[in-house]
């Protein structure tokens, strides 16, 4: 046997945006164990609901994550609203719908281009985050933020997307699915993509529930879970079918994240052209008493909140069990027995959002 | 800032950040902002680096981190604070794990606001930081010679 010596990855490290770091056992080239250490970016933010009033509070768990900011100020909305019984008018549920999918669009383009710097196609990144920009553009338009929106409110939503408006935007997610079109089929055909991720990192359907992963990584390991089937917001009127991969590699993961891309233009479009008229928002008095679970999907997977409120304006606790966190026992089991060399792309193919996992 | 004379290398490092600053940092260097036609290129080694863009606040566990990253880059280097997290702890100055700002860590030269940091403000806080890096570069050089001078 070979001698074992210990690489540390990260905190700090060029393929990754944010810091997460790894203990990589190594013999020769090969990973025999990976031993995460988290709490870089741990802020404490869940504590802060007992330093801000409910209604406050919004803008402080929006900013869990900047990438999926609007789920989980959704998150927290309809939790506040389940203990609260409010029932909000049906425009804000496709609003919030809208802006969900506008959410997993941007994320999943982003992971893209993230992947893509990662096995070292640069001018692949740079497309991805081009045609980000767009949907960017779009919450700008609709929101006023390009990354912290800041529309969620209990009871409803803040901004109203006129018709117009809406009508302007199925024209440009028209325009822009031939492209991403174009720009997936990279991905999907070119040797060099499928030379780097095929057979690498696979997660069999066992592993995938022994380690309880979530969202992409169960999907494509064959397993067909997606919370939005639960019909929260508006997704129970919407027609889609959950996507799943067969192949359990990160080649799978990258085909079931680019499938969602298609699938959620669809689902803009179902929305739009089902959007009722009407209110945007009811009017929410006095203070949340009790206790309710969210469970979501993010671009990620599950995302699944607690909230209890005593009656006082004050929550005394809140809880998010974001995705990544969910995903990172998987990504130890993935780690174990690859190449060195492959550590970044596997490190990507969980989609990592590390600022959600530490909170 | 009259003129670009070098090609300064970004260091970017997430402090305690929600990830709304980074991927704004990202953006930048992207085809729609692009501070790469300024010569300017992220980098992932501090060695190479002489700008430092941190986003997010500090706490206990990242602020060796953060020292020890601006330890490695050579001198002259100038330190960006992108976001208000960054300048001051922003929403999670209340946190029981958030210390402050980065200038609790280190030195910072520009502090750029915003939550998130629009990219617009985030190449405006580099440009700034050009000029405050000609000036250190002066001053390194003049303490070169001095120094050479006494010997
Ligand atoms: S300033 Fe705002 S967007 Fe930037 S890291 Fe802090 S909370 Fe996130």
């Amino acid at each position: 046997m070979s001698k074992r010596s210990i690489v540390p990855f990260g905190p700090q490290h060029p393929v990754l945006p944010e810091p997460i770091h790894l203990d990589l056992v190594l013999e020769d080239e090969k990973v025999v164990e990976a031993i995460p250490s988290i709490g870089f970016v741990h802020r404490g933010l869940e504590k802060l609901v007992e330093k801000r009033n409910f209604h406050d509070y919004m803008y402080v768990i929006e900013r869990i994550c900047g990438i999926c900011s609007f789920m989980h100020g959704m998150g927290y909305a309809e939790g506040i609203e389940r203990i609260m019984d409010v029932e909000i008018p049906d425009r804000a549920k496709y609003l919030r719908t809208i802006w969900c999918e506008m959410s997993r669009l941007h994320s999943h383009l982003l992971w893209l281009g993230l992947l893509a710097d990662a096995f070292g196609f640069e001018s692949l990144f740079m497309h991805c985050w081009r045609m980000r920009e767009t949907i960017l553009d779009m919450f700008e338009a609709s929101t006023g933020g390009r990354v912290i929106f800041s529309v969620n409110k209990i009871g409803g939503v803040l901004k109203d997307m006129d018709n117009s408006m809406l009508r302007t935007f199925v024209d440009m997610f028209d325009k822009m699915e031939e492209e991403v079109r174009q720009l997936t089929n990279v991905f999907l055909k070119d040797y060099t993509v499928a030379n780097r991720l095929k057979g690498v990192g696979i997660l069999t359907k066992e592993d995938a529930i022994i380690n309880g992963a979530v969202g992409p990584m169960m999907r494509a390991a064959g397993i067909a879970t997606d919370t939005r089937k639960l019909g929260y917001a508006a997704y129970g009127d919407i027609d889609f079918d959950i996507i799943t991969g067969k192949d359990c590699d990160s080649f799978a993961r990258c085909e079931v994240r680019i499938n969602e891309i298609f699938q959620s233009f669809n689902i803009i479009r179902q929305a739009v052209a089902k959007i009722p008229e009407g209110p945007i928002a009811v009017d929410v008095k006095g203070n949340p008493n009790g206790e309710a679970f969210v469970r979501l999907e993010q671009p990620r997977g599950e995302a699944v909140f607690y909230f209890r409120g005593d009656g006082t304006q004050f929550l005394n606790r809140a809880r998010v069990r974001t995705p990544t966190f969910a995903n990172i026992p998987s990504l130890v089991k993935i780690l174990e027995g690859c190449d060195f060399a492959d550590v970044p792309i596997l490190v990507l193919t969980i989609d990592p959002c590390v600022s959600c996992t530490e909170r | 800032m009259a003129k670009i004379t070098k090609s300064p290398w970004l260091l970017h490092y997430d402090g305690s950040s929600c990830n709304g600053c980074d991927i704004e940092v990202l953006a930048c260097l992207t085809p729609v902002y692009d501070v790469e036609r300024f010569g300017i290129i992220n980098t992932g080694n501090p060695k190479h680096a002489d700008i430092f863009l941190v986003t997010g606040g500090i706490n206990e566990k990242n602020k060796a981190v953060v020292k020890q990253l601006y330890d490695q880059m050579p001198e002259p280097k100038v330190v960006v604070a992108v976001g208000i997290c960054a300048c001051n702890g922003g929403v999670f100055k209340d946190a029981y794990n958030i210390i402050g700002g980065v200038d609790k860590a280190i030195p910072v030269d520009v502090y750029v606001p915003g939550c998130a940091a629009r990219p617009e403000a985030i190449i405006d806080g580099v440009v700034k930081a050009l000029g405050v890096l000609d000036e250190k570069q002066k001053a390194f050089k003049a303490a070169k010679k001095q120094k050479g001078a006494t010997k």
